[in-house]
């Protein structure tokens, strides 16, 4: 019977099963729904005990690769290893915890209730489910709420209980998609808290996020994905090399804001524009211009590139 | 203690839900509402008095009850036919749907496990009823009536199968397409092999192999029809059952009259069918994508 991924195969050749094999490692990773292809050649490793972002923007793939590492979706074509072992095996799955970005449990049961659940499919020793569920509320802010049904959380707290069941068992890897979309400042403070300490304690961490700021604070190495492949990868120093400078400037007309093209790629909102890959010894000549096409310039700051600067930087060159 | 094995757990959680959604509690008011009915309705067969002013005698009242009972757990087996589709229709896609079954496809449980799971849980809950509430409509005619089915034990068996073919049929459809479709189409099945069953019937009558066969395709299709011809026969008393053969074959073109229980090998067939919708459930959900 042709099943979805259930393997209970051993690692291929190529891929060894044991703690020094990469936490995930994918070759050409590739899927197609009908024409349309939501993954196309992904290639990566993510080593253990690291925090990885996988970003990009809406409709990249960064849910169906979760889905494929996960074994919830086929491949069409290419292969996939986590922890050593083939995507969706079986025994792999013990020692996996997941966050999906479309974040549902039971109603009807209470917050304690569906981490002993959990606990039962993980399967965890019974011994230890009482200490487990106490930390993990702990961990995820919800010890007041335990003993409350599910169905009576906001949005919040039941993206918090959904991290809570991700955390279960000490997992060696957790994918987290979107891990705090429902969750109010402090809430997002403290999941960063939460990701630290898993990374603290050796757990590899998958993170696909929209918040780049949240990355760019937490991560130690991303991948840009668009349009289903990898556009730029590496640790955060290896990617955040250039520099940016933002500029107020009034009067520039669209004639105007072409010809600064030559100062690489900008990001234009109202008077501000950032030129997201210009070093600050072209300031002077930038100004210069932008006085030329008759624009007033009210303000220069050079910075640092932001992940968010380079993001959009990399999507432009795409 | 050790853990349960996933199939028990996913059992476990399907009775729960029925339980804190107040489904069975639903039931049981409705079902004890349905039966006082029915037993008031019962007892007033054997007092109503007849146009020469005496009550019915014990026969009549005996074949009148053994007429309306069966009446009456046609529409009980409709309803539990309609339960059970309506419940099992949404028991797959709708989790698929909402994201609930993500974090549960997530452990290391076979898709085959969380279909079986179900399927266990709601035919736990679809026993338990079909047992209780016929227990309890027959204790309640005969306490009004003194008329006791000639087979209650089968038409407890028949019923309950019946209910489990519509949950079985319902969640295969729920493996792949969304609770209000599966449960209209499964509903729909019911009708159609009971509307089968009575042209095979009337083939029978007719002595047309061709109409005849409607009705056999039918039953091998969805075996509901074949199982409530069974629910029947275990009902007639002898005197109707005589009366019936006597007749002759068109006695038989009528869908609440059965003159045999249903043969060995229909039976047999129904345990080949359970097997066989319960496997392509299992494949359907194990090819699906999630």
């Amino acid at each position: 019977m042709a099943g979805v991924a259930e393997k209970e195969a051993t690692a291929p050749s190529g891929a060894v099963a044991s703690s020094s094999s990469p936490a995930i490692h994918t070759v050409e990773l590739t899927k197609r729904f009908g024409g349309t292809v939501a993954l196309a050649g992904l290639s990566m490793t993510v080593p253990r005990g690291e925090i990885f972002g996988f970003l990009g923007p809406n409709g990249a793939g960064k849910t169906t690769a979760v889905k494929l590492l996960l074994g919830l979706l086929a491949p069409t074509s290419g292969e996939a290893w986590v922890l050593g072992q083939p995507a969706g095996n079986l025994g792999t799955r013990r020692r996996i915890g997941y966050l999906p970005e479309l974040f549902r449990y039971q109603s009807w049961l209470s917050a304690r209730e569906v981490l002993a659940m959990h606990c039962e499919l993980a399967p965890l020793p019974r011994s230890t489910w009482k200490e487990e569920i106490d930390r993990t509320l702990t961990t995820v802010g919800l010890a007041e709420r335990g003993r409350d049904r599910v169905g009576t959380f906001s949005k919040g707290m039941q993206q918090r209980l959904g991290l809570g069941v991700a955390l279960l068992g000490k997992p060696d890897l957790v994918f987290l998609d979107e891990p705090t979309s429902a969750l109010d400042p402090v809430g997002r403070h403290d999941v960063r808290g939460i990701i630290r300490e898993l990374a603290a304690r050796g757990t590899a961490v998958f993170l696909n996020s929209h918040l780049l700021s949240e990355v760019e604070q937490v991560c130690d190495r991303v991948a840009v994905v668009d349009h289903g492949r990898v556009i730029a990868g590496g640790t955060m120093q290896e990617l955040l090399t250039g520099s940016a400078v933002r500029v107020r400037v009034t009067g520039l007309t669209a004639d105007g804001h072409s010809s600064l093209e030559s100062f690489g790629p900008m990001d234009v909102e109202g008077e501000q524009i950032t030129f997201t890959k210009l070093s600050a010894d072209r300031v002077p000549e930038l100004v210069s211009e932008m006085v030329k096409l008759g624009g007033r310039v009210f303000e220069v700051v050079p910075r640092h590139q932001t992940l968010e600067d380079r993001f959009l930087q990399l999507l432009d060159e795409d | 203690m050790p853990a349960l094995p996933p199939v028990l757990v996913i059992a476990r959680l399907t009775v729960q839900e029925a339980s804190r959604r107040r489904l069975l509690l639903a039931l049981v008011i409705l079902t004890l509402i349905v039966v006082g009915i029915s037993a008031w309705g019962f007892y007033k067969i054997s007092t109503v008095t007849g146009p020469n002013g005496k009550p019915p005698s014990h026969e009549e009242v005996i074949i009148v009850s053994s007429q309306l009972l069966i009446f009456v757990t046609f529409v009980y087996s409709g309803v539990l036919a309609l339960s059970a589709a309506v419940v099992a229709g949404p028991l797959i896609s709708n989790e698929v749907e909402s994201g609930l079954i993500l974090s549960i496809l997530a452990r290391p449980v076979r898709r085959s496990e969380i279909v079986i799971g179900k399927w266990l849980g709601l035919a736990i809950l679809v026993t338990i009823y079909a047992v209780g509430s016929a227990a309890l409509e027959m204790t309640a005619v005969d306490w009004a009536t003194t008329y006791v089915p000639p087979h209650p034990v089968e038409l407890i068996i028949y019923v309950g199968l019946e209910g489990l073919a519509l949950l079985s049929l319902g969640l295969l459809l729920s493996t792949r397409l969304s609770g209000i479709t599966g449960g209209v189409i499964a509903l729909v099945a019911w009708l159609m092999a009971w509307i089968g069953g009575i042209v095979g019937d009337i083939g029978t009558g007719l002595q047309n192999e061709a109409v005849q066969d409607v009705g056999i395709v039918s039953r091998l299709i969805l075996p509901t029809d074949g199982l409530w011809r069974g629910a029947i026969n275990a009902m007639e008393p002898d005197v109707i059952l005589a009366q019936l053969r006597g007749a002759g074959a068109f006695a038989r073109a009528n869908p609440f009259a059965a003159l045999d229980p249903p043969p060995v090998a229909f039976l047999l067939w129904v345990a080949v069918w359970f097997s066989l919708i319960l496997f392509l459930s299992i494949w359907s959900f194990r090819t699906r994508e999630i």
